[in-house]
């Protein structure tokens, strides 16, 4: 019988102690720092089967096998699945063989040893356990050896991509100081480490095909040598506990804050506060694993990857308040970052928090938007005297349309000439809200962070919109469409963007389109793609105009057409480099012309592009059936 | 003096000897594209605010350069940041950034 315990654990207690005191202070401190609102959501969010289910089902599928990222780069994917769920695997196993095995039953010792028994014995089972050769002990040993082995699979993986990107299909990773790079090398070695401190001992405590026949025997030629043996339990023990005392410093930090951002974000909780709770959460969860380098468009420019959301969270988990303004201010809020991060930090909601805090002094005056008033008024008398007789424009008021070009769509009047000529093909009660001019819709405003003004702003659209009558508000710019359908209350009208309110008419039969053999090639403008996911109305307008070809990326990892009114501070240069970059993706498959569906795109290809670059509801009206 | 009903308006002269040109010269270090403008005047002409107030992106730089700093932030102020004079820009000045700069470092200055 070997004894119960042995000084060497004691590195990996009092590591272990640590990080879980550390984690348990910190999550008690994020879900203080909530708005008592918030906190209270969260609480009923843990009995509330439905999301605790949903809990359940997340933690395992992003904590352990990181399914977002199998989608994406199923060999990055691996590795991390490989990692922490042989990891999370060996420690459950372990608990198990414990409990199956545990050489403890029935041995008297202190109470201090009991409770830190718990923590050693499953880590450290082989050193003080005998399993002998029963079947039970064959499947456990095997089952260890084996999620030993997946883990160490992984970790050949994570060498090659440290020093082979592009092997595993990345371009370019984060770049770590002194401090990540020993907390890597502790928990590459780690594993290791376990493999030859169980091979010393398989010989008589047992082992499987890994431990037992490659490293026993083939390795250690058999033979038992005390002194390396324990050597080589205490580097195991050593490695584990510095890999435990740097971590809640380095970006190891996701593993425990990960599984809090999943119970958090499940209870329905946003970003409120630019450092504090919800953002804090998502601050420690992020690992620095660099795959929103590669699709953030502003990386393109000089191969300058360093404004890229993984070093905006690490700045702000640094408190680096220059840099964090900086990329803050710079940002295009194009969203690829949050679309393809597994762990699905909103980035943008923090960005956002921090633009709020920003003051740039100035003090808005929109006492003029009185008087507009007046203005709209006459602009509408024209409309309503066109239309016959006021019984009939009320009769039909139930089938009214409003249409609100925006700003962006008044610099491109050939889409505004557009959907009229659309609006009258289609033979439909519709009124040209802006057609003499309009107010801003307030998402710019928002964008800069004066969610204030931007409210005065979006207070008066929703006046004018309401006393129009519509039930129904077409829309040109996905810019106004975010803000409508996020920060406007219009109950009882629906929201359409063009694209949608044309797909529809072609499936109604109300508009003929034409088709020809043109090849084009469709760009998802940001704020209808991805933030709304409206990506096959568009597709099937062109599918019935002509043939539609691919670009590199598209949907929603559509590139940035660099023009975004998102950044404040971008100069042209960078914006022009971005421009090229995106039109260069979308001539990939060689198409006749680029088709998007927002203004600012449109008007910023336009200017770089060798090919024509047109609005959907131009070539719609290009291909309208001669009647 | 005899009413006739009109007078002579105020004279616009401005003494350029005693205009002190410190923060519009601060701001121009922040924002060296201000220095391209050629005021052609696109930006007013699509301004989405000039459709019913005043305001003019060219005619605020050029108050500045001139010292006529309160009137140009009263113009500032109704400003909507729509960004369509970022767009049409024949220099490629980032407007909105100027524009946010302006309010940041004059009323700094003044306190405001």
């Amino acid at each position: 019988m070997r004894p119960t315990f042995d000084p060497f654990v004691l590195p990996f207690v009092i590591g272990t102690t640590f990080v879980l005191m550390y984690c348990f202070i910190g999550m008690i401190r994020i879900i203080w720092q909530l708005p008592k609102k918030d906190r209270r959501k969260f609480g009923l969010s843990l009995i509330t089967p439905k999301t605790l289910w949903k809990n359940i089902k997340d933690l395992f599928g992003d904590c352990l096998f990181h399914v977002k990222i199998w989608k994406r780069k199923p060999l990055i994917g691996y590795m991390h699945s490989a990692i922490a769920f042989g990891w999370f695997m060996i420690i459950i196993v372990g608990h198990f063989e414990t409990v199956a095995f545990s050489p403890l039953r029935g041995v008297e010792m202190p109470f201090m040893q009991k409770l830190m028994s718990n923590l050693y014995l499953p880590i450290f089972f082989r050193y003080f356990a005998i399993e002998g050769l029963t079947l039970k002990a064959q499947i456990f040993s095997f089952l260890m050896d084996f999620f030993l082995l997946m883990i160490i699979s992984g970790i050949v993986i994570a060498v090659v991509k440290k020093k082979r990107p592009r092997k595993v299909g990345m371009k370019r990773v984060t770049k770590f100081g002194i401090k990540e790079d020993l907390v890597r090398i502790a928990l590459w070695t780690i594993f290791p480490l376990r493999f030859l401190a169980e091979s010393s001992v398989a010989g008589f405590a047992g082992g499987s095909f890994l431990t037992k026949f490659l490293g026993f025997d083939l390795l250690f030629g058999g033979n038992y040598n005390e002194t390396l043996s324990m050597v080589l339990w205490w580097l195991y023990s050593i490695d584990l506990a510095i890999f435990m005392f740097v971590l809640p410093f380095t970006r190891y930090m996701h593993i425990p804050a990960e599984a809090l951002l999943i119970l958090l974000r499940n209870a329905g909780l946003k970003t409120t506060a630019p450092r504090k709770g919800y953002a804090l959460a998502e601050i420690y969860s992020c690992p620095s694993c660099g795959l929103c380098i590669d699709v953030c468009p502003m990386s393109e420019y000089k191969n300058d990857y360093k404004k890229t959301a993984v070093y905006f969270m690490r700045n702000i988990r640094r408190k680096n308040k220059r840099e964090v303004r900086k990329m803050t201010e710079i940002c295009l809020m194009c969203g690829k970052c949050v679309e393809v991060c597994p762990l699905g930090i909103e980035s943008l909601n923090i960005k956002m928090a921090q633009r709020a805090n920003i003051s740039y002094r100035m003090k808005s005056d929109f006492g003029y938007l009185e008087r507009l008033r007046d203005y709209e008024t006459t602009s509408q008398q024209v409309i309503v005297s066109k239309s016959k007789s006021k019984s009939e424009s009320e009769s039909k008021s139930e089938s009214k349309i409003v249409y609100f070009a925006g700003c962006m769509s008044h610099l491109t009047p050939k889409i505004t000439r557009s959907m009229v000529k659309i609006f009258e093909e289609a033979k439909e009660n519709y009124e040209f809200l802006d057609k003499n001019g309009s107010i801003c819709c307030g998402r710019p405003m928002m964008l800069t962070g004066k969610v204030n003004e931007a409210k005065s702003l979006i207070e008066k659209n929703t006046e004018l919109i309401k006393s129009s009558g519509a039930k129904r508000l077409v829309l040109s710019c996905p810019i106004c469409y975010k803000v409508f359908k996020e920060e406007y209350h219009l109950e009882g009208i629906e929201i359409l963007h063009h694209t949608q309110y044309i797909n529809e008419l072609i499936e109604n039969d109300k508009i003929h389109v034409d088709r020809s053999d043109k090849r084009y090639v469709y760009h998802d403008p940001c704020e209808l793609g991805r933030a709304f996911k409206v990506y096959d109305e568009p597709r099937n307008i062109i599918d019935n105009i002509g043939l539609l070809t691919r670009g590199k990326s598209d949907k929603d990892m559509s590139v940035c057409c660099g023009g975004s009114i998102g950044s404040i501070t971008m100069t042209i240069e960078e914006r022009d480099e971005i421009t090229t970059n995106s039109i260069k993706d979308l001539m990939h498959n060689n198409p006749e012309e680029i088709v998007t569906a927002c203004p600012l795109c449109q008007k910023t290809f336009a200017r770089k592009s060798p090919i024509a670059v047109k609005d959907i509801a131009e070539i719609v009206v290009e291909n309208l059936e001669d009647e | 003096m005899i009413d006739f009903g009109f007078s002579i308006s105020k004279s616009s002269h401005i003494q350029m000897d005693d205009v002190d040109l410190k923060l519009f010269n601060k701001l121009e270090t922040l924002c060296p594209d201000i220095k391209t403008c050629m005021a052609c005047g696109l930006c007013t002409a699509t301004c989405t605010a000039g459709n019913f107030t005043d305001v003019s992106f060219r005619q605020i730089i050029l108050m500045l350069q001139r010292g006529k700093e309160k009137e140009a932030l009263q113009k500032v102020k109704k400003c909507m940041m729509c960004g369509k004079c970022l767009l049409v820009c024949s220099r490629g000045i980032n407007t909105r950034n100027i524009l946010l700069s302006i309010t940041r470092i004059y009323n700094e200055a003044q306190n405001i």
